[in-house]
């Protein structure tokens, strides 16, 4: 079902932790649904005065996928700019990891939801300029987790999934 | 690596002893028993004692005995055949929501062709209450299914006060035995029974071969037509070999092994239950199969576990939604009152007789590092979680 770097990376998560005074978290995800992501970055400036993300670790309840996805995402945006670890799609994990199962590519994303989100605590802590696209990231993951909420806190849930056909 | 097999629920091995029984009726007695030359009586001379051996398990008569491909199509037979032979009498059929899925499905099916369906709720022991279907029933009922060992959890159904209850109002009585046959005693005429699915692959038979017990006089149709075989009710040549290996995996069956699956499945659950924090069994504590063990452990994604468990050869399933293909969460826990994420969460063991104590050591050992770990990665941690 699932690649070889899938594998290694569930296996051998990478970046597994927290980060004690980080200068950013992203939390995504909900335990009644099952994934849980939280994301803590560690900034610095580079030798162009550019932002870049120094250190990040994750803690992640879910899945095979889901620890795969958080741990290659902790990988692929170690050592980036802001803005290139901005650039992380959930295409770029997928590929990555040799691919995901199609019911699963909700994890990829929500890897990158967490580190959008880790990115947008960190500017507006420090009243940097959030940029647009972030901002529209930000309001987007907001009504999603809210969605995913109600869908899987609704109890008539599973009493609708047994009549349709 | 070690290979250590705890899915029995799922499937078993075959037994040596039925392999053996099979083969001759691979290469050399490949007859059609409906031939009328020798080579195919010898195939119908063993598919007769066959079917008397599995007759006798349960209290019934040969003529009684359907042979099917196994769980699902005896299932969907029992359900579709009497509901369409009985229509005229009504169209309303009760079953439960802890079924399995080609049960569950089968209903949903029947719904888009007319016929009305209740699926009765269960306690939080899985227990479907006697009382309860009782009220269900109206005059318009024609059959009531209830699946006797649950297939996630284990509960074993109280079916001889519900077969007692379909059988004074005159309803059909169909209960699905695939998981509790040959460990939970069935006795047809006890146990008020008008239909019994059983199959050859969960007690250490090949996959592909089960049955349906139609009492003699029921009205039902034919699910699958064709050439007449097994009285006009199922068409299709006999799988011989599988046959004979379903009825000595039936002779085979017994007490002891009973005896010992219980033994390790109780030194499962009481080690897991009292080393593991923030862990539940799922399933009554006591009504439950003598193979299986599922628990809930808070914090931890079942899927993710399980995967963990497979790397030390550990082999044990999840109904957690991420491991199924429509990621919604266990029906059967749900029924029970679980919380999404206590279902998330759910890790099933079903043991067999070729396990060890040492088998089940290792597990306990490996289980409670792997537990710990995933907690350790996870943000919630497992404990005070609301």
């Amino acid at each position: 079902m699932y690649s070889k770097e899938v594998m290694d990376h569930f296996a051998n998560p990478r970046n597994i932790g927290i980060i004690e005074n980080a200068d950013g978290v992203g939390k995504v995800g909900n335990y009644v649904c099952g994934d849980i992501m939280w994301i803590y970055i560690k900034v610095r400036k580079n030798e162009n005065d550019e932002d870049i993300i120094d250190d990040i670790r994750f803690k992640t309840m879910g899945c095979a996928a889901a620890i795969a996805s958080s741990s290659m995402a902790t990988e692929l945006a170690k050592g980036k700019t802001i803005s290139d670890a901005l650039k992380m799609t959930k295409q770029n994990i997928a590929d990555s990891l040799g691919g995901l199962p199609a019911v699963k590519l909700h994890c990829s994303l929500l890897a990158t939801d967490a580190l959008v989100e880790a990115i947008y605590d960190y500017l507006s802590k420090n009243s940097l300029p959030v940029p647009d696209d972030v901002l529209r990231k930000h309001e987007r993951i907001k009504i999603d987790l809210e969605k995913t909420e109600k869908m899987c806190l609704n109890p008539k849930a599973q009493e609708n999934s047994l009549k349709k056909d | 690596m070690k290979r250590i097999y705890m899915d029995h629920a799922a499937t078993t091995p075959v037994d040596e002893r039925v392999m053996k029984a099979m083969n001759p009726y691979l290469c050399e007695r490949y007859g059609n028993a409906s031939s009328i030359h020798r080579i195919g009586h010898e195939a119908k001379e063993a598919l007769e004692t066959s079917r008397q051996v599995i007759a006798d398990k349960i209290n019934a008569s040969p003529d009684e005995i359907i042979f099917t491909s196994g769980g699902t199509e005896s299932n969907n037979f029992a359900l579709k055949g009497i509901a369409f032979a009985n229509r005229d009498k009504g169209r309303h059929i009760i079953t439960t929501r802890v079924e399995h899925g080609c049960v569950l499905n089968s209903c949903r099916w029947l719904e888009t062709q007319g016929f009305k369906v209740t699926y009765l709720g269960v306690d939080k022991n899985g227990i479907v209450r006697p009382d309860d279907v009782s009220q269900a029933i109206t005059k318009d009922t024609i059959a009531v299914s209830v699946i006797h060992g649950n297939n996630e959890v284990g509960t074993v159904a109280p079916i001889r006060d519900i077969g007692k209850i379909c059988t004074e109002k005159g309803v059909y009585f169909h209960t699905d035995a695939c998981q509790s046959f040959t460990k939970v005693p069935i006795d047809v005429e006890k146990d008020y029974l008008d239909m019994v699915t059983i199959n050859a692959h969960k007690i250490y038979g090949p996959k592909g071969v089960g049955a349906l017990y139609i009492k003699k006089g029921t009205t039902i149709d034919a699910w699958q037509h064709g050439g007449g075989h097994e009285r006009n009710l199922r068409s299709g040549t006999e799988n011989i070999p599988g046959i004979v290996g379903f009825a000595k995996s039936v002779e085979i069956a017994c007490t002891d092994d009973i005896t010992y699956m219980t033994k390790l499945r109780d030194i499962l659950i009481t080690r897991v239950l009292s080393e593991v924090l923030d862990c539940t069994l799922n399933g009554h504590p006591a009504q439950r199969l003598c193979n299986n063990a599922n628990f809930s452990f808070k914090g931890i994604e079942g899927e993710a576990l399980l995967l963990r468990l497979d790397l030390h050869g550990i082999a044990c399933s999840t109904a957690s939604a991420c491991s199924s293909h429509t990621l919604e969460p266990s029906h059967v826990l749900m029924a029970m009152g679980l919380g999404a994420e206590d279902a998330h969460s759910s890790l099933r063991f079903s043991v067999g007789k070729e396990n060890t104590a040492e088998d089940i050591e290792y597990t306990i050992d490996i289980l409670k590092k792997e537990v710990g770990l995933l907690r350790k990665m996870s943000p919630v941690g497992g404990i005070n979680v609301q």
